[in-house]
Protein backbone atom coordinates (compact mmCIF):
# COMPACT_ATOMS: atom_id res chain seq x y z
CA UNK A 1 0.00 0.00 0.00
CA UNK A 2 2.72 2.38 1.05
CA UNK A 3 4.57 2.17 -2.24
CA UNK A 4 1.35 2.70 -4.14
CA UNK A 5 0.68 5.95 -2.26
CA UNK A 6 4.26 6.93 -2.74
CA UNK A 7 3.84 6.35 -6.45
CA UNK A 8 0.80 8.61 -6.54
CA UNK A 9 2.58 11.35 -4.63
CA UNK A 10 5.80 11.21 -6.63
CA UNK A 11 3.96 11.12 -9.95
CA UNK A 12 1.82 14.10 -9.04
CA UNK A 13 4.54 15.87 -7.14
CA UNK A 14 4.11 19.03 -9.18
CA UNK A 15 0.43 19.39 -8.31
CA UNK A 16 1.11 18.72 -4.65
CA UNK A 17 4.00 21.17 -4.59
CA UNK A 18 1.79 23.85 -6.13
CA UNK A 19 -0.95 23.23 -3.57
CA UNK A 20 1.59 23.21 -0.75
CA UNK A 21 3.28 26.42 -1.89
CA UNK A 22 -0.07 28.15 -2.08
CA UNK A 23 -1.01 27.13 1.46
CA UNK A 24 2.38 27.92 2.96
CA UNK A 25 2.46 31.35 1.32
CA UNK A 26 -0.76 32.09 3.16
CA UNK A 27 0.90 31.17 6.46
CA UNK A 28 3.57 33.80 6.07
CA UNK A 29 1.76 36.38 8.24
CA UNK A 30 0.96 34.01 11.07
CA UNK A 31 4.44 32.55 11.18
CA UNK A 32 6.37 35.59 12.38
CA UNK A 33 8.17 35.41 9.06
CA UNK A 34 6.40 38.47 7.67
CA UNK A 35 9.60 40.51 7.55
CA UNK A 36 11.28 38.10 5.14
CA UNK A 37 11.26 39.15 1.50
CA UNK A 38 8.84 37.31 -0.79
CA UNK A 39 11.61 36.03 -3.06
CA UNK A 40 13.56 34.59 -0.18
CA UNK A 41 10.46 33.02 1.30
CA UNK A 42 9.48 31.51 -2.02
CA UNK A 43 12.95 30.09 -2.69
CA UNK A 44 13.20 28.56 0.75
CA UNK A 45 9.74 27.06 0.39
CA UNK A 46 10.76 25.39 -2.86
CA UNK A 47 13.90 24.05 -1.26
CA UNK A 48 11.89 22.81 1.70
CA UNK A 49 9.42 20.91 -0.44
CA UNK A 50 12.29 19.43 -2.47
CA UNK A 51 13.86 18.19 0.76
CA UNK A 52 10.54 16.65 1.78
CA UNK A 53 10.27 14.82 -1.53
CA UNK A 54 13.86 13.54 -1.51
CA UNK A 55 13.24 12.30 1.99
CA UNK A 56 10.10 10.46 0.88
CA UNK A 57 11.76 8.97 -2.19
CA UNK A 58 14.84 7.79 -0.30
CA UNK A 59 12.93 6.81 2.82
CA UNK A 60 14.48 9.45 5.03
CA UNK A 61 17.34 11.38 3.44
CA UNK A 62 18.84 12.50 6.76
CA UNK A 63 21.72 14.36 5.14
CA UNK A 64 19.52 16.62 3.00
CA UNK A 65 17.19 17.35 5.91
CA UNK A 66 20.11 18.21 8.16
CA UNK A 67 21.62 20.57 5.62
CA UNK A 68 18.27 22.25 5.17
CA UNK A 69 17.65 22.63 8.91
CA UNK A 70 21.12 24.11 9.35
CA UNK A 71 20.28 26.67 6.72
CA UNK A 72 16.96 27.56 8.37
CA UNK A 73 18.64 27.84 11.78
CA UNK A 74 21.36 30.10 10.44
CA UNK A 75 18.66 32.24 8.81
CA UNK A 76 17.05 32.43 12.24
CA UNK A 77 13.59 31.42 11.10
CA UNK A 78 11.17 30.19 13.76
CA UNK A 79 10.66 26.49 14.39
CA UNK A 80 6.98 26.99 13.67
CA UNK A 81 7.86 27.58 10.01
CA UNK A 82 9.08 24.01 9.78
CA UNK A 83 6.34 22.37 11.84
CA UNK A 84 3.62 24.33 10.03
CA UNK A 85 5.17 23.52 6.68
CA UNK A 86 5.18 19.81 7.42
CA UNK A 87 1.67 19.96 8.84
CA UNK A 88 0.45 21.61 5.65
CA UNK A 89 2.31 19.04 3.58
CA UNK A 90 0.59 16.26 5.50
CA UNK A 91 -2.82 17.80 5.01
CA UNK A 92 -2.31 18.51 1.31
CA UNK A 93 -0.89 15.08 0.58
CA UNK A 94 -3.60 13.20 2.43
CA UNK A 95 -6.30 15.19 0.71
CA UNK A 96 -4.67 14.58 -2.65
CA UNK A 97 -4.26 10.83 -2.20
CA UNK A 98 -7.82 10.49 -0.95
CA UNK A 99 -9.13 12.43 -3.92
CA UNK A 100 -7.24 10.09 -6.27
CA UNK A 101 -8.24 6.81 -4.70
CA UNK A 102 -11.62 5.31 -5.49
CA UNK A 103 -12.28 3.37 -2.29
CA UNK A 104 -13.28 5.54 0.64
CA UNK A 105 -13.69 3.00 3.43
CA UNK A 106 -12.14 3.45 6.85
CA UNK A 107 -9.31 1.00 6.20
CA UNK A 108 -7.93 2.77 3.17
CA UNK A 109 -8.14 6.15 4.92
CA UNK A 110 -6.25 4.77 7.89
CA UNK A 111 -3.64 3.38 5.51
CA UNK A 112 -3.20 6.72 3.81
CA UNK A 113 -2.92 8.52 7.13
CA UNK A 114 -0.35 6.14 8.57
CA UNK A 115 1.85 6.07 5.46
CA UNK A 116 1.93 9.84 5.14
CA UNK A 117 2.70 10.08 8.84
CA UNK A 118 5.57 7.65 8.38
CA UNK A 119 7.05 9.86 5.65
CA UNK A 120 6.75 13.04 7.65
CA UNK A 121 7.82 11.74 11.04
CA UNK A 122 11.57 11.26 10.37
CA UNK A 123 11.76 14.74 8.85
CA UNK A 124 10.09 16.30 11.90
CA UNK A 125 12.35 14.36 14.22
CA UNK A 126 15.54 15.47 12.49
CA UNK A 127 14.47 19.08 12.18
CA UNK A 128 13.23 19.46 15.75
CA UNK A 129 16.32 17.71 17.07
CA UNK A 130 18.57 20.01 15.10
CA UNK A 131 16.68 23.03 16.37
CA UNK A 132 16.60 22.08 20.05
CA UNK A 133 20.20 20.85 19.85
CA UNK A 134 21.17 24.24 18.53
CA UNK A 135 19.34 26.00 21.38
CA UNK A 136 20.78 23.74 24.04
CA UNK A 137 24.20 24.36 22.61
CA UNK A 138 23.71 28.13 22.81
CA UNK A 139 22.34 27.93 26.35
CA UNK A 140 25.22 25.81 27.60
CA UNK A 141 27.77 28.05 25.88
CA UNK A 142 26.21 31.07 27.51
CA UNK A 143 26.20 29.38 30.87
CA UNK A 144 29.92 28.73 30.52
CA UNK A 145 30.48 32.31 29.39
CA UNK A 146 28.52 33.57 32.37
CA UNK A 147 30.48 31.41 34.73
CA UNK A 148 33.71 32.78 33.36
CA UNK A 149 32.48 36.27 34.13
CA UNK A 150 31.19 35.19 37.50
CA UNK A 151 33.81 35.96 40.09
CA UNK A 152 37.12 37.27 38.82
CA UNK A 153 39.81 38.06 41.30
CA UNK A 154 42.50 40.57 40.42
CA UNK A 155 45.69 40.87 42.44
CA UNK A 156 46.59 44.55 41.96
CA UNK A 157 49.53 44.93 44.28
CA UNK A 158 51.32 42.77 46.81
CA UNK A 159 48.77 41.95 49.49
CA UNK A 160 45.78 43.67 47.91
CA UNK A 161 43.25 41.90 45.71
CA UNK A 162 40.11 43.22 44.05
CA UNK A 163 36.97 41.29 43.17
CA UNK A 164 34.71 43.31 40.88
CA UNK A 165 31.15 41.97 40.83
CA UNK A 166 28.87 42.75 37.91
CA UNK A 167 25.27 41.69 37.46
CA UNK A 168 22.80 39.69 39.44
CA UNK A 169 24.02 37.49 42.24
CA UNK A 170 22.08 34.27 42.66
CA UNK A 171 22.74 31.33 44.96
CA UNK A 172 25.08 29.51 42.57
CA UNK A 173 27.08 32.61 41.90
CA UNK A 174 27.26 33.50 45.58
CA UNK A 175 28.78 30.09 46.20
CA UNK A 176 31.28 30.62 43.40
CA UNK A 177 32.18 34.07 44.73
CA UNK A 178 32.86 32.66 48.17
CA UNK A 179 35.01 29.85 46.79
CA UNK A 180 37.12 31.93 44.46
CA UNK A 181 37.45 34.67 47.08
CA UNK A 182 38.87 32.31 49.68
CA UNK A 183 41.00 30.46 47.16
CA UNK A 184 42.33 33.75 45.82
CA UNK A 185 43.18 35.12 49.24
CA UNK A 186 45.30 32.04 49.89
CA UNK A 187 47.02 31.87 46.47
CA UNK A 188 47.74 35.59 46.19
CA UNK A 189 48.59 35.83 49.85
CA UNK A 190 46.31 38.85 50.22
CA UNK A 191 45.95 40.92 53.33
CA UNK A 192 43.07 43.01 52.07
CA UNK A 193 40.34 42.08 49.60
CA UNK A 194 38.18 44.74 48.00
CA UNK A 195 34.74 43.59 46.87
CA UNK A 196 33.40 46.05 44.33
CA UNK A 197 29.61 46.03 43.92
CA UNK A 198 29.30 48.97 41.53
CA UNK A 199 27.85 46.65 38.90
CA UNK A 200 25.38 44.82 41.12
CA UNK A 201 21.94 46.22 40.27
CA UNK A 202 20.10 45.26 43.45
CA UNK A 203 21.39 44.45 46.90
CA UNK A 204 18.64 42.61 48.73
CA UNK A 205 18.89 40.67 51.96
CA UNK A 206 20.13 37.54 50.22
CA UNK A 207 22.96 39.32 48.40
CA UNK A 208 23.88 41.18 51.59
CA UNK A 209 23.78 37.95 53.54
CA UNK A 210 26.15 36.25 51.11
CA UNK A 211 28.52 39.22 51.14
CA UNK A 212 28.55 39.26 54.94
CA UNK A 213 29.25 35.54 55.02
CA UNK A 214 32.05 35.90 52.47
CA UNK A 215 33.61 38.73 54.49
CA UNK A 216 33.35 36.67 57.67
CA UNK A 217 35.05 33.72 55.98
CA UNK A 218 37.81 35.99 54.67
CA UNK A 219 38.28 37.33 58.20
CA UNK A 220 38.62 33.78 59.49
CA UNK A 221 41.54 33.07 57.19
CA UNK A 222 43.27 36.21 58.40
CA UNK A 223 42.55 38.78 55.73
CA UNK A 224 40.34 41.85 55.68
CA UNK A 225 37.44 42.62 53.42
CA UNK A 226 36.34 46.07 52.29
CA UNK A 227 33.05 46.53 50.47
CA UNK A 228 33.38 49.24 47.85
CA UNK A 229 31.24 50.78 45.13
CA UNK A 230 28.12 51.32 47.19
CA UNK A 231 25.95 53.69 45.19
CA UNK A 232 23.78 56.18 47.13
CA UNK A 233 20.52 54.43 46.22
CA UNK A 234 21.95 51.08 47.29
CA UNK A 235 23.07 52.61 50.58
CA UNK A 236 19.52 53.81 51.17
CA UNK A 237 17.93 50.48 50.42
CA UNK A 238 20.41 48.72 52.69
CA UNK A 239 19.44 51.10 55.51
CA UNK A 240 15.73 50.59 54.76
CA UNK A 241 16.13 46.85 54.84
CA UNK A 242 17.82 47.19 58.20
CA UNK A 243 20.91 45.24 57.19
CA UNK A 244 23.70 45.60 59.70
CA UNK A 245 27.05 46.15 57.98
CA UNK A 246 28.82 47.71 60.95
CA UNK A 247 31.39 44.92 61.13
CA UNK A 248 32.16 45.36 57.48
CA UNK A 249 34.33 48.33 56.41
CA UNK A 250 32.71 50.03 53.42
CA UNK A 251 33.73 52.75 50.99
CA UNK A 252 31.84 54.58 48.28
CA UNK A 253 34.32 53.98 45.50
CA UNK A 254 37.02 51.56 44.52
CA UNK A 255 39.56 54.38 44.64
CA UNK A 256 38.81 55.21 48.27
CA UNK A 257 38.76 51.55 49.14
CA UNK A 258 42.15 51.06 47.54
CA UNK A 259 43.59 53.99 49.49
CA UNK A 260 42.20 52.52 52.70
CA UNK A 261 43.69 49.15 51.79
CA UNK A 262 47.10 50.75 51.22
CA UNK A 263 46.85 52.39 54.61
CA UNK A 264 45.98 49.05 56.21
CA UNK A 265 49.09 47.52 54.68
CA UNK A 266 51.21 50.49 55.81
CA UNK A 267 51.76 51.99 52.41
CA UNK A 268 50.80 55.19 50.69
CA UNK A 269 50.85 56.74 47.27
CA UNK A 270 53.25 59.63 46.80
CA UNK A 271 53.74 61.84 43.78
CA UNK A 272 57.09 61.53 42.12
CA UNK A 273 58.09 65.19 41.79
CA UNK A 274 61.28 65.86 39.94
CA UNK A 275 63.57 67.65 42.40
CA UNK A 276 64.69 70.37 40.02
CA UNK A 277 66.29 72.45 42.76
CA UNK A 278 68.70 69.69 43.58
CA UNK A 279 69.64 69.28 39.94
CA UNK A 280 70.08 73.02 39.71
CA UNK A 281 72.38 72.97 42.73
CA UNK A 282 74.31 70.10 41.23
CA UNK A 283 74.85 71.97 37.98
CA UNK A 284 75.90 75.05 39.92
CA UNK A 285 78.37 73.08 41.95
CA UNK A 286 79.72 71.43 38.80
CA UNK A 287 80.25 74.82 37.24
CA UNK A 288 82.25 75.80 40.28
CA UNK A 289 84.65 72.94 39.77
CA UNK B 1 -0.30 52.56 25.24
CA UNK B 2 1.81 50.54 27.61
CA UNK B 3 0.10 47.85 29.66
CA UNK B 4 -1.32 49.02 32.98
CA UNK B 5 -0.59 45.78 34.73
CA UNK B 6 1.54 42.72 34.28
CA UNK B 7 2.04 39.42 35.97
CA UNK B 8 5.26 37.48 36.48
CA UNK B 9 5.29 33.83 37.47
CA UNK B 10 7.97 32.81 39.96
CA UNK B 11 9.15 29.23 39.65
CA UNK B 12 12.90 29.35 39.13
CA UNK B 13 15.54 31.47 40.77
CA UNK B 14 16.03 33.37 37.52
CA UNK B 15 12.37 34.44 37.55
CA UNK B 16 13.33 36.75 40.41
CA UNK B 17 15.54 38.66 38.00
CA UNK B 18 12.67 38.82 35.51
CA UNK B 19 10.29 40.19 38.14
CA UNK B 20 12.84 42.76 39.16
CA UNK B 21 13.25 43.95 35.58
CA UNK B 22 9.51 44.36 35.12
CA UNK B 23 9.34 46.28 38.41
CA UNK B 24 12.17 48.58 37.47
CA UNK B 25 10.80 49.27 34.00
CA UNK B 26 7.34 50.08 35.33
CA UNK B 27 8.79 52.26 38.09
CA UNK B 28 10.84 54.14 35.53
CA UNK B 29 7.79 54.70 33.31
CA UNK B 30 5.79 56.00 36.25
CA UNK B 31 8.47 58.57 36.95
CA UNK B 32 9.94 57.25 40.17
CA UNK B 33 13.37 58.59 41.09
CA UNK B 34 16.49 56.43 41.06
CA UNK B 35 16.35 55.77 44.78
CA UNK B 36 12.69 54.75 44.67
CA UNK B 37 13.39 52.55 41.63
CA UNK B 38 16.07 50.78 43.64
CA UNK B 39 13.68 50.48 46.60
CA UNK B 40 10.96 48.97 44.45
CA UNK B 41 13.37 46.58 42.73
CA UNK B 42 14.75 45.48 46.08
CA UNK B 43 11.27 44.97 47.56
CA UNK B 44 10.22 42.90 44.53
CA UNK B 45 13.42 40.92 44.84
CA UNK B 46 12.61 40.12 48.48
CA UNK B 47 9.01 39.17 47.74
CA UNK B 48 9.99 37.02 44.77
CA UNK B 49 12.71 35.32 46.74
CA UNK B 50 10.29 34.54 49.54
CA UNK B 51 7.98 32.90 47.03
CA UNK B 52 10.86 30.94 45.52
CA UNK B 53 12.28 29.87 48.88
CA UNK B 54 9.15 29.02 50.85
CA UNK B 55 6.26 28.47 48.45
CA UNK B 56 8.26 27.15 45.42
CA UNK B 57 5.90 28.85 42.98
CA UNK B 58 3.62 31.83 42.85
CA UNK B 59 3.17 35.07 41.04
CA UNK B 60 3.76 38.76 41.36
CA UNK B 61 1.26 41.17 39.89
CA UNK B 62 2.24 44.73 39.08
CA UNK B 63 -0.44 47.37 38.66
CA UNK B 64 -0.04 50.99 37.83
CA UNK B 65 -2.00 53.36 40.03
CA UNK B 66 -2.89 56.45 38.08
CA UNK B 67 -5.78 58.42 39.55
CA UNK B 68 -6.49 62.04 40.32
CA UNK B 69 -5.25 61.74 43.89
CA UNK B 70 -2.30 59.43 43.56
CA UNK B 71 0.13 57.88 41.15
CA UNK B 72 2.24 54.89 41.91
CA UNK B 73 2.83 51.20 41.62
CA UNK B 74 1.00 48.43 43.39
CA UNK B 75 2.74 45.09 43.79
CA UNK B 76 0.86 41.97 44.82
CA UNK B 77 2.72 38.75 45.61
CA UNK B 78 0.51 35.68 45.75
CA UNK B 79 1.47 32.09 46.44
CA UNK B 80 -0.31 28.96 47.52
CA UNK B 81 2.49 27.75 49.72
CA UNK B 82 2.45 26.56 53.33
CA UNK B 83 1.42 29.95 54.73
CA UNK B 84 2.84 31.82 57.68
CA UNK B 85 1.99 30.61 61.18
CA UNK B 86 2.79 33.75 63.12
CA UNK B 87 2.76 36.93 61.08
CA UNK B 88 3.86 39.01 64.07
CA UNK B 89 7.01 36.90 64.29
CA UNK B 90 8.01 37.17 60.61
CA UNK B 91 7.58 40.92 60.76
CA UNK B 92 10.22 41.11 63.47
CA UNK B 93 13.73 42.01 62.39
CA UNK B 94 16.14 39.15 62.56
CA UNK B 95 13.64 36.31 62.47
CA UNK B 96 14.39 33.77 59.77
CA UNK B 97 13.62 30.11 59.26
CA UNK B 98 16.08 29.68 56.42
CA UNK B 99 19.26 30.96 58.03
CA UNK B 100 19.02 34.30 56.26
CA UNK B 101 19.25 37.75 57.75
CA UNK B 102 15.56 37.87 58.63
CA UNK B 103 15.25 41.36 57.24
CA UNK B 104 13.14 40.51 54.18
CA UNK B 105 9.53 41.22 55.08
CA UNK B 106 10.11 43.96 57.66
CA UNK B 107 12.54 45.45 55.14
CA UNK B 108 9.92 45.43 52.39
CA UNK B 109 7.52 47.17 54.75
CA UNK B 110 10.06 49.93 55.30
CA UNK B 111 10.93 50.18 51.60
CA UNK B 112 7.32 50.63 50.51
CA UNK B 113 4.54 53.03 51.51
CA UNK B 114 1.76 50.53 52.14
CA UNK B 115 2.09 46.93 53.21
CA UNK B 116 -0.66 44.40 53.88
CA UNK B 117 0.00 40.74 54.54
CA UNK B 118 -2.63 38.02 54.63
CA UNK B 119 -1.77 34.41 55.20
CA UNK B 120 -3.57 31.22 55.99
CA UNK B 121 -1.86 28.01 57.04
CA UNK B 122 -1.91 25.47 54.23
CA UNK B 123 -3.60 27.90 51.84
CA UNK B 124 -0.95 30.44 50.98
CA UNK B 125 0.10 34.01 51.41
CA UNK B 126 -0.87 37.27 49.77
CA UNK B 127 1.18 40.40 50.23
CA UNK B 128 -0.07 43.70 48.84
CA UNK B 129 2.28 46.67 48.76
CA UNK B 130 2.18 50.10 47.23
CA UNK B 131 4.65 52.80 46.47
CA UNK B 132 3.45 56.26 45.50
CA UNK B 133 5.23 58.80 43.34
CA UNK B 134 5.97 61.92 45.29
Amino acid sequence: MDSKFKGIVVENSETIVEMWLEEVARLKEANRTATISDDMYDNTNREFVEVIFTSIKNQGAIKAVETFSEKIISLGWPLSYITDGLQVFRRVTINFILSQSDSMDTDSITNVLSSVDRWVEPIIRVLVNEYTGNWENIVSLQRVALQELSAPLIPVIEGITIMPLIGTIDTDRAKLIMESLLQGVITHNSEVVLIDITGVPVVDTMVAHHLIQAAEAVRLIGAKCILVGIRPEIAQTIVNLGIDLTNFPTKSSLKKGFMAALEMTNRKVTDVTPCEDNIGDLIESLKGE
Amino acid sequence: MKPQSSCVRIQKEWDIVGARHVARDMAKELGFGIVDQARIATAVSELARNIYLYAKSGQIIFEKIDTMESKGLSIIAIDSGPGIADIGQVMQDGYSTSGGLGAGLPGVKRLMDEFVIQSEMGKGTKITTKKLVR
